[in-house]
C-alpha cells in the first residue's frame, strides 16, 4: 500500500525526523491559513501517488498566503497521470544547499533489506551513475547500529562529526526502525535536504507490504488500487488490466503469465490479470467471474490445473455465475480444466453445456477465435 | 537419488487439522509419503487420515524422525511455526502459506541459514521427487519418475510444463518449488547445484518469471554446468510496474525484464522455450532423444 507523501512525513515526524514545517489541507482557504502560519515563501504539493509532480505542474511555490490559496485552488481538481487531486500539503520553502538521496528497500535476491544512498539527490536515483550510489545491505540478525549509519555517512563523503553528519546518522537508523516496525517495503527520502545546519526530508515515499496490513491496524488507509483491483484484492486474488479484449483467469500468477503469454502468441489481446489460485473457493471464484465479465471482453478464457485449487469448486462457480444469469453467459467462455479433482468439475460443467479443454494451447486458440467472430 | 527428498523422507504436516491441511495430507499419503506425525497447537492426541498430531514440534520429534515440514498454517503464524520447525532442529522446511509478510520471510530465511536448514517457499507449492516423495500441493498424476530435474518458482506453471513433460515420456527426478515471493530461502543456483550433483538427473528444467535477477544470476552458473538446461521465463507480455500476482514477479526501474533474462539465459548456453508447451521437445532434443 502506497502512502501519501504527506503520510510519510506525519509518520516521520512521529519517529523524530525532521520534515518541513505544514500540513495536508483540502481546500484553499485553509491552504492560506497555513501558509499564514508559516509566515514565508511556501511550497503547495499535490497530493497523488505518482511522480513527475513537479512536471505535470501539480508543485507551486506561493510567496504570500493570498498566492497560496490561488495555488491551492489551481492544483486542487488536477489530474495528474490520471489520479484527481483530492488535496495538498502546504509547508515552508526550504533554502537548499544540498539534496541527497536516502532509501530502504527490499532485495529480494540476498533475501535482506537494502540501504540505497547518494550525496547526490533530487533526480531519479537510476539516473546516477553507479560510482555516486551506495548500497548496503542490512542483515537481519544483526539489525541496524550505529556503526552501520556512519559508514554510510563516510561513504557519502559527509564528516562524521559536523552537524550533518551527525543528523543522518539518526536519519539511517531511524529509516531502518521504521521499515521493521511498520512493515514498509520501501521508505525514501528524495530528497534530503541540508537546508544551514539542519537536516530535513523534503519528499517522503512510503509503500507498506500489503501482506502485513492485517498487523498494521494504526496506519491510515490508502486506497491504491483500480475498481477491479480492489474487487479481486477484496476476494483474496490479485488483478491487473490490460487493453486487450480476452477476460482471463487462471490459478496461480505463473500459470496466468503464461496464459497472457501464450494467448499474445497466437495473436490475441488479453484484457486483463486475474489469479485466482491458492485454493479459492467457488463463491470467491464466481464473483472473479462477475469481475471478468464487467470488463466487457468478447471472450473470456478461464484455464485452470488445480493443485490446491479444485477443478470442483471452479465448475461450481461457473454453473453458479450460469445459472444466476438465467441459463446463459453474457460473453463466449472457454475453459480448460484439469488437475484436482477434475472429474467432478468436468460433469459438473458437462450439465450446463460446457466442454472443457485438456490443452491451455487448444483453450487459447478457441478463445482468440470466439474473441474475433 | 532425486535431492532433498526421497522414499526415506519423514515428515511432519504443519497445520494438519485445518481444510487445506488435511485434504493435502491425503493427496501426499496417497503418493506415497511417509508421513508420520502432524502438529496444531491445542489439538494434541487426535489423528489425522491415521497420523498422530502432536502440541509442538518438539513433542512430535520426542517420536519421531522427522527429516521434513509442511506448513499450511495461516500467514500471521507462519514465522512462528516455522521457527518451530527450524528450532526443533527438522532440516528441510517446505512453506504453503501465500501472504506471508515480507519482514517474517526475511527472518525465517535467514535463522534457517543459520541452522544450516533448506526452506522451500513461502508461497511454494512444495517438492515431489518423482514417483518416491511428494511434499506439498500438486496434483499427484502429473509427477513420475525419470531423470528431469525442475526449479521454479511457480506453482501451476509447474504443474502444466511437468504435466507436459509427463505426457511425453519424460519422467521427474526431483521438482522443487522455490516459492513465488521475495524472500525465500533457495535461489535457483542452489537448486541447480544439486542437479549437476545428483546422477539421477540428465537434464534440467528452470522455470522463472519476470522480476528480481535470480535468472540472470543462476545464468552465470549454468555457464559451468554439464548438464543442459531448458527454461520458459513467463510474464512477456506482463507490463512494466504492475505486480502480477507474485509479490516478486514485478519489472522495476526497468529491471527483472523478459528480455534481459532470456538473453543472459541464451547467453549462458540455456535453450529458452517461447512457450510452455515447446519444453519438452527442447528437453527432448538436449538428451538427444527424438
Amino acid at each position: 500500500m502506497k502512502m501519501f507523501e504527506y503520510m510519510g512525513k506525519e509518520l516521520f515526524a512521529k519517529y523524530g525526523l525532521p520534515v518541513p514545517k505544514g500540513r495536508m489541507v483540502t481546500n484553499p482557504e485553509e491552504a492560506a491559513k497555513v501558509a499564514a502560519e508559516i509566515g514565508g515563501p511556501c511550497v503547495v504539493k499535490s497530493q497523488v501517488l505518482s511522480g513527475k509532480r513537479g512536471k505535470a505542474g501539480g508543485i507551486k511555490f506561493p510567496n504570500t498566503p493570498e498566492e497560496a490559496k490561488k495555488a491551492a485552488e489551481e492544483v486542487l481538481g488536477m489530474t495528474i497521470q490520471g489520479l484527481p487531486v483530492e488535496c495538498v500539503l502546504v509547508e515552508e520553502k526550504l533554502k537548499i544547499d544540498k539534496e541527497l538521496y536516502m532509501s530502504i528497500t527490499i532485495d529480494g535476491s540476498a533475501k535482506q533489506a537494502v540501504m540505497i544512498a547518494s550525496a547526490f539527490g533530487g533526480m531519479d536515483i537510476e539516473e546516477q551513475p553507479e560510482e555516486h550510489i551506495i548500497k548496503k545491505h542490512i542483515d537481519p540478525e544483526l539489525g541496524m547500529h550505529p556503526f552501520f549509519a556512519r559508514d554510510v555517512v563516510r561513504r557519502m563523503g559527509i564528516p562524521i562529526r559536523s552537524p550533518h553528519g551527525q543528523e543522518i546518522v539518526k536519519i539511517v537508523q531511524v529509516l531502518y526502525k521504521i521499515c521493521v516496525e511498520k512493515d514498509a517495503e520501501l521508505v525514501e527520502i528524495n530528497p534530503l535536504v541540508f537546508s544551514d545546519d539542519r537536516v530535513i526530508a523534503a519528499d517522503s515515499k512510503v509503500t507498506i507490504d500489503d501482506d502485513a496490513l492485517f498487523r498494521m491496524k494504526d496506519l491510515p488507509f490508502v486506497d491504491d488500487k483500480t475498481p477491479e483491483e480492489r474487487a479481486a484484492k477484496d476476494l483474496g486474488l490479485s488483478f491487473v488490466g490490460l487493453d486487450g479484449d480476452i477476460a482471463v483467469m487462471a490459478n496461480g500468477a505463473g500459470i496466468t503469465m503464461g496464459t497472457l503469454d501464450t494467448l499474445q502468441a497466437f495473436g490475441g489481446t488479453p484484457a486483463n490479470f486475474l489469479d485466482c489460485g491458492g485454493g479459492t473457493g467457488r463463491e470467491a471464484t464466481a464473483k472473479a467471474l462477475e469481475i471478468l465479465f464487467g470488463l466487457n471482453p468478447k471472450a473470456v478464457f478461464v484455464n485452470i490445473f488445480g493443485g490446491i485449487t479444485r477443478c470442483d469448486d471452479v465448475a461450481n462457480a461457473v454453473a453458479d455465475v450460469y445459472k444466476a444469469r438465467g441459463n446463459k453467459f453474457p460473453v463466449p467462455m472457454v475453459i480448460r480444466l484439469i488437475g484436482t479433482n477434475q472429474d467432478a468439475g468436468r460433469a459438473i460443467l458437462k450439465e450446463i453445456g460446457v466442454e472443457a479443454y485438456d490443452f491451455m494451447e487448444d483453450g487459447a486458440r478457441r478463445a482468440i477465435e470466439l474473441s474475433k467472430a | 537419488m532425486a535431492i532433498i527428498i526421497d522414499e526415506n523422507t519423514n515428515v511432519l504436516v504443519m497445520g494438519i487439522t485445518g481444510r487445506q491441511a488435511s485434504f493435502h495430507t491425503k493427496q501426499m499419503l496417497a503418493y506415497g509419503t511417509k508421513i508420520v506425525a502432524g502438529c496444531t497447537p491445542g489439538k494434541g492426541g487426535v489423528e489425522v487420515e491415521g497420523v498422530p498430531v502432536y502440541n509442538s514440534v518438539r513433542e512430535a520429534c520426542e517420536n519421531h524422525r522427522i527429516d521434513a515440514s509442511v506448513i499450511f498454517v495461516p500467514a500471521p503464524g507462519t514465522k512462528d511455526a516455522a521457527f518451530e520447525n527450524l528450532e526443533a532442529g527438522v532440516p528441510v522446511v517446505v512453506i504453503v502459506t501465500e501472504g506471508v509478510p515480507v519482514y517474517d520471510e526475511i527472518q525465517i530465511v535467514a535463522y534457517a541459514k543459520r541452522k544450516g536448514a533448506i526452506v522451500l517457499g513461502p508461497n511454494t507449492f512444495g517438492i515431489v521427487s518423482g514417483g518416491k516423495c511428494k511434499i506439498g500441493i500438486p496434483p499427484n498424476q502429473y509427477f513420475v519418475e525419470g531423470n528431469v530435474g525442475v526449479v521454479a518458482r511457480s506453482g501451476t506453471l509447474t504443474y502444466e510444463i511437468t504435466g507436459n513433460l509427463t505426457a511425453n515420456g519424460l519422467g521427474q527426478s526431483t521438482v522443487v518449488g522455490m516459492g513465488g515471493d521475495r524472500a525465500v530461502g533457495l535461489t535457483f543456483i542452489d537448486v541447480l547445484k544439486m542437479f549437476e550433483k545428483d546422477p539421477q538427473t540428465k537434464a534440467v528444467v528452470l522455470i522463472g518469471e519476470i522480476g528480481g535477477n535470480n535468472e540472470e544470476i543462476a545464468a552465470e552458473y549454468i555457464k559451468e554446468m554439464t548438464k543442459p538446461v531448458v527454461a520458459f521465463i513467463a510474464g512477456k507480455s506482463a507490463p512494466p510496474g504492475k505486480r502480477m500476482g507474485h509479490a516478486g514477479a514485478i519489472i522495476e526501474r526497468g529491471k527483472g525484464t523478459y528480455k534481459g533474462k532470456v538473453e543472459a539465459l541464451t547467453a549462458a548456453g540455456a535453450k529458452v522455450a517461447p512457450l510452455p508447451f515447446d519444453v519438452p521437445a527442447l528437453v527432448k532434443e538436449a538428451l538427444g532423444m527424438k
